[in-house]
């Protein structure tokens, strides 16, 4: 009997009501008496020097309040980098500054260069076209390798090279690693791409600013996934405007996917300008501004070898990536292809020795920074590619070469500094098997010869790390923040309670499933609570959503402070009933005296901490309010197993994806319908990014693929139906709710099985030539691969 | 998008009147150059909507069995009432998304004459009539160039006139990205002879496929088309296939169109 009520329910997510019905507050509704509007003159070019800027022309237009450009931000913060990594020889990177306008030279298509104000956007827009700006145009920094060569146009004069570092996992290992391939019966070597994506969430992105002269406060509106990150960024770093000035409220937010976790010139602008010109100052990205401002992911190319034994037991993996950072450092960008990528190069499997090597380059090209999955997916993709690679060239099922190599004993230390602390990869293969029905994988393949079409099954697991983190370890890898999270649980009177979290929900369901979660502490109706998120003047200091960590860091925190709440409720109630605290019990919402008939309702409890003419007031506070912050002593280790059969048109090189099946092991879980829709879209992403998604810039710089006319999006019609299962339940060992994390996994876990089944249905329909095609695997890429 | 003028005339003769003016557009459905005007690369004195004429819309047959189809008849109209042409009516039925079949109209497309279109290549392949305020165009005489047509400034196509065909299919391979024909063939079979114009692929935009007319009028099946192909040359490359690409998808959509008619 399915639950209704609590942990395990399919409860129906409540704020889909106001999102279905037009209801939902975002952040371009929001609307300010006296309110001005910007726009932002942007680069045409990917790389040039500004000679001059002449804004006496656009200044007369009709509506114009101010033009700022880069001289209005001398002395002020540029935008700041949160994470610092070390290179393989113990040195820094290379840090660039990141103004707010650009400062000498822009640096990528779309780098903002002026940004007027006026009484409305088409005035703004008319002025910019007015602004004469004198540029030279450079060479454009594109290619990375190119990037790195002797002699290359430096996109950061003031720097060394274009080599943001060069990072060695772990470094101490290398000799080890080199020696095991010099030793090996067999060695895998995969060349591949990683296609940089645009996350493009359905909102973009919009800015508010606003300054109250009365009390010298202001307020940023912002689409953001973590108003406290930006508020200590922006007030800290950028702004100097200290904490209890400044306000940063992100309302409804239409989908983050992780661009929207980093701190904008934007949004930096429209708060500093509201202050100047002491009005507010709204900005609403057009999806145009948003394929080239806002940050974009992935962008990786690799070369990643397997050495195995002669009985096929992994014996080490060794890679070079090439990273690509963009312009500048992205809030994040640094950790995305070291400490989000190389930790998981262990995957599924117990290879005893790993080496990593990241090269982060610096281009003209808009900065890359975490994007659904950040550097997981790019760990996954090469792994299992790679593995499937392996198991061709040896002859051997790749399920059967992956099972042999499973780790199967838990904990497990990888040989990248991660401690897995639970998962059954068997189970979830075994589940996969059933669900994918693989046994009837032969005969549908038949069926699609029968019908000219090629078929091919593609199979892999995947491993991720989030619950995003540990402070204390997170700090020694080079993060400049700490990586917990916080909730506030606050009763009312009559019972009801507002539970304030510092995780974010921009489409995560945090308004209905957090509630299950305090309900069923407390043995009450869920629809008694209410989630309060995205306001920092409302909420405690939370780190934002992202990583997949909202239920397993925030939630863990939410548990905290309503173990709190009961002590203390207990308290109250133990006065109450005459009885010790002690014998006091909490079921079903009642509080009871062990052994006895005698209790009182939770209401009752809640009324007295308000109304305390009956209380132990000598002994505790009145009210019921209580706040925990909770710091995760490991990553979550979520895990599974992915199908996925394509059919292959072998007259023009379309893949269609028949069917597609998930086994996850997401630990406990609290309302499944809500998972199974969030594994749902990160497949879709998934298979956005293998079969569709490609960023692609000329050799000039430009952006190729700057609208919905060339950046192929994956639509309803381009995706089967999901099979999907998460009945492989190993908790979480460290965290309360035992937990890991769903949120990333399809993104994480679907690229690999769709390019493997290509090269399967490839292979067996004839065309043994070829062994890897690079993402998006498109009809041309197909069709070509086919022609040899 | 810039200021300007907005007229909806009720008649032809009021439309080409107001079309007199200097800088001055017909708007057909908006879904090329609204989007052009908002991105601020199209900034007309004035527009004039043709959505307003009766006499530019609608779908009828004529004694000769021929279709007329006003220039203003949407897609979605096409495709419900030209069923007197299913293959045209299946064409205009996958033609965008609801939205742009709601809104686009024939004559914006064919006037328009965007390489990746699918309208040209119906009009061509069927030896339609383009029908203006002014004359008749032979379809053949039309089309002439990428974004090109025998058009004079001003002109206005009230409508076209196709000559049903005893047999036709429309085959389209979309771009990934925006689902436009990467590859549109249209093969129409008449008593007199095969058409066939191919979409999507050439840079000089619809084009007929002379071998492949000839080979199927001598023999209408997807064999007669054996070893035939088009050559690379002058084919669009672009990010999302080659010009050999483009080539090769002539010849499978062309088989396929043909396979669909037998």
């Amino acid at each position: 009997m399915p639950k209704d009520n609590g942990i395990g329910a399919s409860s129906k997510r409540r704020e889909d009501i106001r999102f279905l019905t037009g209801t939902g507050q975002y952040t371009d509704d929001i609307n300010i008496h006296g309110q001005t509007h910007v726009y932002f003159l942007r680069s045409d070019m990917a790389h040039g020097r500004i000679n001059s800027i002449d804004t006496s022309a656009a200044a007369a237009m009709p509506g114009v309040v101010r033009i700022f450009t880069g001289d209005d931000f001398q002395g002020i913060g540029g935008l700041p980098c949160g994470w610092q990594v070390t290179d393989k020889h113990g040195n820094p990177m290379q840090e660039p500054a990141h103004p707010v306008l650009a400062q000498g030279k822009v640096r990528h298509v779309g780098d903002p260069i002026a940004a007027v104000i006026a009484e409305s956007l088409e005035q703004a827009r008319d002025a910019a076209e007015a602004i004469d700006v004198d540029m030279t145009e450079l060479p454009a920094v594109v290619d990375m390798k190119a990037a790195l060569a002797d002699g290359a146009t430096k996109v950061h004069d003031d720097l060394d090279s274009n080599l943001c570092y060069d990072w060695g996992f772990v470094e101490e290992n290398k000799a080890a690693v080199d020696a095991a391939f010099e030793n090996a019966a067999h060695v895998t070597t995969l060349e591949l791409v990683n296609n940089r994506l645009v996350a493009n969430p359905m909102e973009p992105r919009v800015a508010v600013g606003d300054y109250n002269r009365a009390n010298d406060e202001s307020t940023l509106y912002t689409t953001s996934q973590n108003p406290h990150v930006i508020r200590l960024l922006m007030g800290a770093f950028v702004l100097g405007i200290p904490e209890h000035k400044l306000r940063v409220v992100a309302p409804d937010v239409g989908g983050g996917f992780g661009t929207k976790i980093f701190h904008y010139a934007e949004e930096a602008f429209c708060t500093f300008a509201a202050r100047q010109i002491n009005r507010p100052v709204k900005w609403t990205s057009s999806r145009s501004e948003a394929f080239m401002s806002d940050a974009h992911g992935r962008d990786h190319v690799t070369k990643i070898e397997l050495a195995l034994d002669a009985d096929n037991n992994f014996q080490a993996i060794r890679t070079e990536t090439y990273a690509n950072m963009g312009a500048y450092l992205s809030t994040f960008a640094p950790s995305v292809p070291t400490w989000l990528h190389g930790t998981l190069m262990a995957g599924n499997y117990k290879t005893p020795l790993i080496y990593v090597n990241v090269k982060a380059v610096f281009t003209n090209t808009v900065p890359v920074d975490a994007y659904r999955g950040a550097g997981r997916p790019e760990a996954t993709y090469q792994l299992e590619r790679l593995v499937d690679k392996a198991a061709r060239e040896l002859g051997v099922d790749p399920i059967a070469l992956r099972r042999q190599n499973f780790i199967t004993e838990f904990p497990y230390a990888t040989p990248v500094a991660v401690e897995y602390d639970t998962g059954d990869y068997v189970a979830t293969m075994d589940k996969l098997e059933e669900i994918a029905d693989l046994a009837g994988f032969e005969a549908r393949r038949k069926e699609s010869e029968a019908r000219g079409k090629l078929r091919g099954l593609g199979v892999n697991c995947y491993i991720e790390a989030c619950g995003i983190a540990p402070s204390n370890l997170v700090g020694q890898l080079g993060a400049r923040a700490g990586l917990y999270d916080a909730a506030t649980v606050r009763v009312n009177a009559t019972g009801s309670i507002s539970v304030m979290v510092g995780a974010h929900s921009h489409g995560q369901g945090h308004e209905t499933a957090f509630p299950q979660v305090v309900a069923d502490m407390l043995g009450i109706d869920e629809n008694m609570i209410e989630i309060v998120h995205g306001d920092s003047s409302k909420i405690p200091f939370g780190m934002g959503t992202y990583g997949s960590r909202s239920l397993a860091v925030c939630g863990s925190a939410m548990v905290r402070a309503t173990e709190k709440i009961i002590n203390k409720a207990k308290k109250i109630a133990s006065h109450l009933l005459e009885a010790s605290e002690a014998d006091i019990e909490l079921k079903d919402g009642q509080f009871s005296v062990k052994g006895t008939d005698k209790s009182v309702a939770w209401g009752d409890v809640t009324l007295a901490a308000y109304v305390p003419h009956n209380y132990p007031l000598e002994d505790i506070e009145p009210g019921l309010e209580e706040t925990a912050f909770y710091d995760p002593s490991n990553f979550t280790y979520p895990s599974g197993a992915y199908a996925c059969e394509v059919e292959v048109d072998p007259d023009t090189g379309k893949v269609t994806v028949e069917r597609f099946s998930a086994a996850d092991d997401f630990g406990n879980i609290v309302n499944p319908m809500i998972v199974t829709g969030q594994v749902h879209g990160g497949v879709g992403q998934g298979i956005g990014q293998a079969l569709l998604e490609n960023c692609v810039y000329d050799e000039n710089g430009q952006l190729l693929s700057a609208s919905y006319m060339d950046y192929a999006m994956p639509r309803a019609s381009d995706v089967p139906f999901y099979t999907v299962d998460h009945s492989c339940q190993t908790p979480c060992t460290h965290n309360p709710l035992g937990v890991k994390g769903c949120g990333e996994a399809g993104a994480i876990g679907s690229p690999p099985a769709v390019v493997n089944a290509v090269i399967d249905a490839l292979q067996s329909g004839g065309h043994t030539h070829v062994t890897h095609i690079d993402m998006p695997v498109s009809p041309q890429r197909v069709w070509a691969a086919m022609q040899g | 998008m810039y200021n300007f003028d907005f007229e909806k005339p009720t008649t032809i003769a009021d439309a080409v009147a107001a079309l007199s003016s200097e800088d001055a557009l017909p708007l057909g459905g908006g879904q090329t150059l609204i989007p052009t005007m908002k991105q601020r690369l199209a900034s007309p004195s004035k527009l004039v909507s043709l959505s307003g004429i009766a006499e530019m819309t609608g779908v009828c047959q004529n004694d000769d069995g021929s279709l007329t189809i006003g220039g203003a008849t949407t897609h979605a109209t096409v495709a419900q009432q030209a069923g007197a042409y299913p293959a045209l009516a299946a064409l205009a039925a996958g033609i965008g998304d609801p939205a742009v079949r709601n809104r686009g109209t024939i004559g914006g497309s064919v006037a328009n004459n965007d390489p990746a279109a699918c309208y040209p290549s119906a009009v061509l392949a069927s030896g339609a009539t383009v029908i203006t305020n002014a004359r008749e165009i032979a379809a053949d005489d039309f089309f002439q160039g990428m974004f090109t047509t025998a058009l004079d400034e001003g002109e206005i196509i009230t409508g076209v006139r196709f000559p049903v065909p005893q047999a036709a299919n429309y085959q389209k391979f979309e771009q990934p990205a925006s689902r436009f024909a990467m590859v549109g063939v249209f093969v129409a079979k008449y008593s007199n002879g095969v058409r066939v114009a191919v979409t999507g692929a050439s840079e000089d935009g619809v084009f007929r496929w002379s071998e492949a007319e000839a080979a199927l009028s001598q023999n209408f099946g997807p064999d007669a088309l054996g070893g035939l192909s088009v050559s690379e040359t002058g084919m669009i490359s672009d990010l999302h296939g080659t010009s050999a690409y483009r080539a090769h998808l002539v010849a499978v959509m062309t088989k396929r169109a043909v396979a669909a008619c037998c």
